[in-house]
């Protein structure tokens, strides 16, 4: 119900003739902020299922001929994935109520794209996910192209081919998994139980490579990540947050979901590499970042960084030592946390590098200054965003990245270069506020008008959950913890 | 035992293609919409009779030399409603113009062929149908009196005589070594037969059956065919004669000793069909001529099962759900150039979209359900040819599969992208397509709806095919 009612709601949209540009407008905020209430509560019905169960599961036979079934369910790692992702599409919907380029198809593809993104978190079967993981892609690629800027067709074109590709060796690794569970199955809490392929490291290592490098590439990790910049520089502003506040988690969820738990052994003797590419990611999306001047760029890089540490977090889950449990439990806690916080703080960055672009169409920092005098407010959403961004406390973001660290550095001590990450992050939001926000009022500042109603009301409220998460983080720790602990165990299996 | 009445499907086509050949010298022209009818009459009741006929146990017909059973079942609805889809498409073609009932005729001829092959149990049985399935193309392509009609029709021509030749010789090889042509005895008797022979013959009639198919090493008739012929010729041909050549070699390879390395010899075909027709459709400009390359690909896909069958349960249902999934597919595809046929090079379909919202979304649904993405058939059916060729052992198979799916995202992507910009600014020049098309549009969204459906309801599908 909650998956296909934005679905429906698109296809109406798409399909009725002569709708006014204004009724798709507001009908896309309210199908979401339906689904939103609907999720909450789903959320408060909430109780945590045992280890390796799902709540509110629901099955229904598919393709039987390879036991791939209709099978949803959620737990506490994909319950906050999910109402994140219910939030962001809100935001987008209302920043969106300014949009003046074909609105009734921007409204149904992202009704279509909220559908496929909630579909692929609560999915339990790994076919059903891998439907609603090439299918987010197909939207996402005429997101782009369709209402991008700069060069949005060579950008989507390199999106949808690189991700493709990453699919491509998903379902390979799946296929993989299928052929070595007896009995032949792709239900996922029966993989899960089952750990086929253990004892078997070389073909176990096969096919985690091929799942690894496929959600690699969404993630995206280094060396994998090249698309994500020109992707995130031409999309709309209202693509980028979703791309980068839903798609992104998108991998790292599968790491979490099907990697880890199906494919222990293998993981435990490739967690070293895991970390290795983590802490890569996180240092070189920090010092790249640095060097940009787009500011969109900028941002984009960040992402790599942010993602970086949860790669670093679930990698470090794999180093089972019996001292270290509780440690490793911290590190997914964090890296669950970090999923949703990056989901928010990111979307609601790029959303206000979107109101840039629509003032004075440039994202480079050099042509603005003293920005914030003609636009205080923006200012001051800005700022906070950053700060935010670079993990300051009373934000999720300390939280989540305190988690990593705590947990990381406990089980492996040599993982602590990767603080430096946060040092350099620190460094280039400070650098990008003072550089578009202080000092004289010049180039495209001049004359640049504050924040309308519509674009305060999408922002705030997200940075808003980010803050009051950052302060009161219990209700949504209490959800990840006891997942984050039947993961490690899995792992530890 | 004769058991005429198993073979009433097939009997029903021919006996239609006669009627609809000799009612259409006594019709005039202006009424010869009653052919058409009459066409689409015997193709339904082809689709009821050979449903029922499928509810039953298999069986086998005149002594053995014709299977009845699940896969010929699937392959007589099949090519029935692939026909019945092509001629919904061809409407707009041939209404009303001298050949009407002449192509009736040959596409009800060349529907009774691929499923003469599909059933076909005795290899002369398969080399008849071979040659009733190939002879109405070539009139089919010949339709069209153009300059790229005639040298696509007389290339048919060669190469279908060249492998026909091949596909008689395989046969005389067999029937020489063993003295006898029905697969139950061929089975027994080639064990105690040298290997090298066996492997000769075998591979002139997979060559044989590859022109059919329109794969390697046969497919170079097929884009020029695509491209030179009429869109009904173009769809018929890349579509229906694949379904009962594949059927075609499944059985064949059934009957092959284990001396003889057949697995090998399949996949070697699988691969270069699907790898060559990747590569060529990537510098194709014709949108038809691209579908062309692209079908010799899509051969490749489709054979993949066969490298595991006997080693895999799930080899005969992948192949089956993959065709019926193809056949919908492609018919989708082609429906759209055939709805657009001033439209003959890619850059002409930029700004499609705005003008004809419904077909660019069947154009996308069809396009990408080619390369295989969920929740189009296409999907379930590599999904299921990928594991089935793992599960019986040849993992890598399914490997190059994917590398394949990706290098033919690129040339879809070619004609995708500009269907999505924006119009070019003289817009009066594509005035021409208010002269509307009403039934190639509709069979486009038609057929891209059943693709759809068989996606999503690939359970049913599946258990469809996987036969009581």
């Amino acid at each position: 119900m909650i998956i296909f009612l934005p679905l429906v709601a698109g296809l109406i949209l798409a399909v009725l003739p002569r709708l006014s540009d204004r009724i798709a407008r507001w009908a896309w905020v309210a199908v979401t902020a339906v689904d939103l209430a609907l999720i909450v509560g789903l959320w408060l019905r909430y109780d945590t299922p045992a280890p390796g169960g799902l709540a509110f599961e629901e099955q229904a036979a598919w393709i039987p001929g390879v036991n791939s079934s209709y099978h949803l369910g959620v737990d506490g790692l994909s319950l906050p994935l999910v109402a994140m992702t219910a939030v962001i599409f809100l935001a987008c919907a209302v920043y969106a109520l300014r949009n003046r380029h074909r609105p009734r198809g921007q409204a149904a593809l992202f009704l279509f794209l909220q559908s496929v993104s909630l579909g692929l978190f609560i999915a339990a079967d790994l076919i059903l996910f891998f439907v609603f993981f090439d299918l987010s892609i197909v939207g996402m690629y005429f997101v782009i192209a369709g209402w991008g800027h700069g060069d949005p067709g060579r950008s989507a074109m390199k999106f949808f081919l690189y991700t493709f590709l990453g699919s491509l060796a998903l379902l390979v690794g799946f296929i993989g998994l299928y052929v070595a569970a007896d009995p032949h199955t792709f239900d996922m809490p029966a993989l899960a139980a089952a750990t086929p392929l253990a004892g078997r490291p070389l073909a176990g290592g096969l096919v985690l490579a091929a799942i690894l490098i496929g959600l690699a590439v969404k993630t995206p990790t280094v060396p994998f990540h090249t698309w994500l910049p020109p992707a995130h520089t031409d999309a709309p502003a209202v693509g980028s947050a979703v791309l980068a506040g839903v798609l992104l988690k998108m991998g790292t969820y599968g790491f979490v979901r099907i990697a880890m738990p199906m494919l222990p052994q293998s993981w435990r003797a490739w967690a070293w590499v895991i970390i290795l590419v983590g802490v890569v990611s996180v240092l070189y999306g920090a010092l790249v970042a640095l060097a940009q001047t787009n500011i969109k760029r900028m941002i984009a890089y960040t992402s790599v960084n942010h993602m970086g540490y949860i790669v670093l977090a679930v990698g470090v889950a794999g180093l089972v030592a019996t001292d270290t449990a509780q440690a490793r439990t911290i590190a997914v806690t964090g890296a669950v946390t970090q999923m949703v916080s990056h989901g928010l703080i990111t979307a609601a960055l790029f959303l206000l590098t979107g109101v840039l672009r629509d003032r004075a169409a440039s994202y480079d920092m050099r042509e603005y200054g003293g920005l914030a005098a003609t636009a205080p407010s923006f200012a001051a959403l800005f700022a906070v965003g950053a700060f935010a961004s670079l993990g300051l406390p009373a934000f999720t973001g300390f939280i989540a990245e305190f988690q990593i660290f705590t947990g990381s550095v406990a089980a492996a001590p040599a993982t602590a270069v990767a603080i430096l990450g946060i040092l350099i992050t620190a460094a280039l939001f400070l650098r990008a506020l003072q550089r578009v926000f202080t000092g004289d009022t010049q180039g495209h500042s001049v004359g640049f008008t504050d924040l309308h109603p519509a674009e305060v009301w999408s922002v705030g409220p997200l940075l808003l959950l980010s803050l009051l998460l950052g302060v009161l983080p219990r209700p949504l720790l209490d959800v990840i913890e006891p997942a984050a602990a039947s993961v490690v165990d899995l792992v530890g299996r | 035992m004769m058991r005429p009445l198993l073979l009433l499907p097939e009997m029903l086509l021919v006996v239609g293609a006669l009627t609809a050949l000799l009612g259409g010298s006594f019709v005039p022209r202006h009424q010869q919409w009653m052919i058409r009818v009459l066409t689409a009459g015997v193709l339904l009741a082809v689709i009821v009779t050979a449903a029922i006929g499928m509810a039953g146990p298999a069986r086998t017909a005149f002594d053995d030399s014709y299977t009845v059973d699940t896969a010929t079942g699937v392959a007589r609805i099949l090519a029935s409603a692939a026909t019945l889809l092509v001629l919904m498409l061809a409407a707009d073609e041939i209404a009303g113009t001298a050949r009407e009932s002449e192509t009736c005729a040959l596409l009800l001829f060349g529907a009774a062929g691929t499923v003469l092959l599909a059933g076909a149990d005795d290899l002369l049985v398969l080399a008849a149908g071979f040659l009733l399935a190939t002879i109405p193309l070539y009139g089919l392509i010949g339709l069209v009196f153009t300059a790229r009609g005639a040298e696509a029709a007389m290339k048919t021509y060669l190469m279908g005589a060249l492998f026909g030749i091949l596909l008689l010789t395989g046969v005389t090889i067999m029937s020489g070594l063993t003295g006898s042509t029905g697969y139950a005895e061929l089975t027994n008797a080639l064990v105690d037969v040298p290997p090298a022979a066996v492997t000769g013959a075998a591979v002139a009639l997979v060559a044989g059956l590859m022109f059919k198919a329109g794969g390697v090493p046969g497919h170079f008739w097929v884009p020029d065919a695509a491209q030179g012929g009429n869109a009904t010729a173009a769809t018929f041909l890349t579509t229906v004669p694949k379904i009962g050549a594949m059927v075609a070699v499944y059985r064949l390879v059934g009957i092959l000793p284990d001396a003889v390395p057949w697995p090998a010899l399949i996949a070697t075909v699988a691969v270069a069909s699907m790898t060559l027709g990747n590569l060529a459709a990537y510098w194709q400009a014709d949108p038809r001529r691209l579908l062309g390359w692209s079908t010799v690909s899509q051969v490749g896909f489709v054979l993949v099962p066969v490298v595991v069958a006997g080693n895999s349960d799930l080899a005969l249902p992948s192949l089956l759900v993959y065709l019926t999934a193809y056949t919908a597919t492609n018919i989708a595809a082609f429906a759209v150039t055939a709805a657009l046929p001033e439209r003959r090079d890619l850059g002409d379909y930029q700004g499609m979209a705005m003008q004809r919202p419904w077909l660019a979304a069947a154009l996308v649904v069809a396009l990408l359900g080619l390369v295989g993405t969920p929740p189009t058939g296409v999907f379930v059916g590599k999904l299921t040819t990928a594991t089935a060729a793992w599960d019986g052992g040849h993992g890598w198979l399914a490997v190059v599969v994917f590398i394949n799916t990706l290098l033919s995202l690129f040339y879809y992507l070619r004609w995708i992208v500009p269907t999505y910009r924006q119009p070019p600014r003289d817009v009066s020049a594509q005035g021409e397509t208010r002269s509307r098309r009403q039934w190639a549009p509709l069979t486009a969204v038609t057929a891209a709806a059943l693709s759809l459906a068989a996606g999503l309801a690939g359970g049913v599908v599946w258990t469809v095919v996987s036969g009581p």
